[in-house]
């Protein structure tokens, strides 16, 4: 099971499900690297709402996917962290580092228009 | 086996899965609130992604416990692995040997009440990890 990747308009979104393995979110990785230049797309954002948890391997991953992709110029918003797993993530030790954060996608598609008129 | 206990295979990703939806439930039914369920199932995935990564495959067994009137759990994750030869370097953070983040054990330790990890080389590994309902 893949995970699917939505275009609204110059932006991609990519929505995670509550069970999603590593090797998913590696083809994920894979497909957005290579559907941003398809698409021309000047921005991604991933809904991870869906998550109850984030341990520090899909964290790792997470973060690989979005450097990927602001290398591939599509700055990457992750959308979406629960309270419950923020704090569960602060207890562990994990960050996303210079990854920016929205509440939700509303938000982060928000976030990414504002980042490109500046 | 009994309604308070479970206990995951782990050879697969998938299993991690398992093993931390099963934490969530028996949490939930000794009493945790929502927040210490998702720190339990939390520290469940990074122990339950020790087994996969650097042993193959093992076991995680969580158990409603309980001493005197105080109600917890107990989660027990264990392999025939490799061992780890430094388990004090393992317990620090920023320390990893494979792909992660150096935070998962240290980090899972942090996330229960008492932690303990026992290791011989060539023989495998256990963490014992428990967490007391507040």
């Amino acid at each position: 099971m893949s995970i699917p990747i939505l275009k609204e308009r110059d932006v991609l979104i990519a929505c995670i499900q509550t069970a999603v393995t590593d090797d998913e979110l590696i083809e994920l990785r894979d497909m957005l690297a290579a559907t941003i230049g398809k698409s021309r797309s000047r921005g991604v954002v991933i809904d991870v709402g869906a998550l109850d948890v984030l341990d520090s391997f899909a964290t790792r991953t997470l973060r690989g996917i979005a450097y990927t992709a602001k290398l591939r110029g599509a700055p990457t918003v992750v959308v979406g962290i629960q309270p419950d797993v923020a704090i569960a993530m602060v207890q562990l030790g994990l960050t996303l580092e210079d990854i920016p954060t929205a509440l939700d996608l509303e938000d982060g598609i928000e976030l990414l228009r504002r980042r490109k008129r500046s | 086996m009994t309604d308070g206990e479970a206990s995951v295979a782990i050879a697969r990703e998938r299993d991690i899965v398992v093993a931390r939806q099963k934490g969530r439930e028996l949490a939930a039914s000794a009493g945790f609130g929502a927040t210490d369920q998702t720190l339990i199932a939390t520290a469940i995935s990074e122990v339950a992604r020790n087994i996969v990564v650097y042993a193959g495959s093992g076991e995680v067994l969580i158990r409603i416990v309980s001493e005197g009137a105080r109600r917890g759990v107990l989660v027990v994750a264990s392999d025939r692995g490799p061992g780890i030869a430094d388990t004090s370097l393992a317990m620090r953070d920023g320390y990893s040997t494979a792909k992660s983040l150096g935070v998962g054990l240290p980090g899972a330790r942090r996330l229960m009440d008492d932690f303990t990890l026992e290791s011989e080389i060539g023989r495998g590994t256990t963490v014992t990890m428990r967490k007391w309902v507040r």
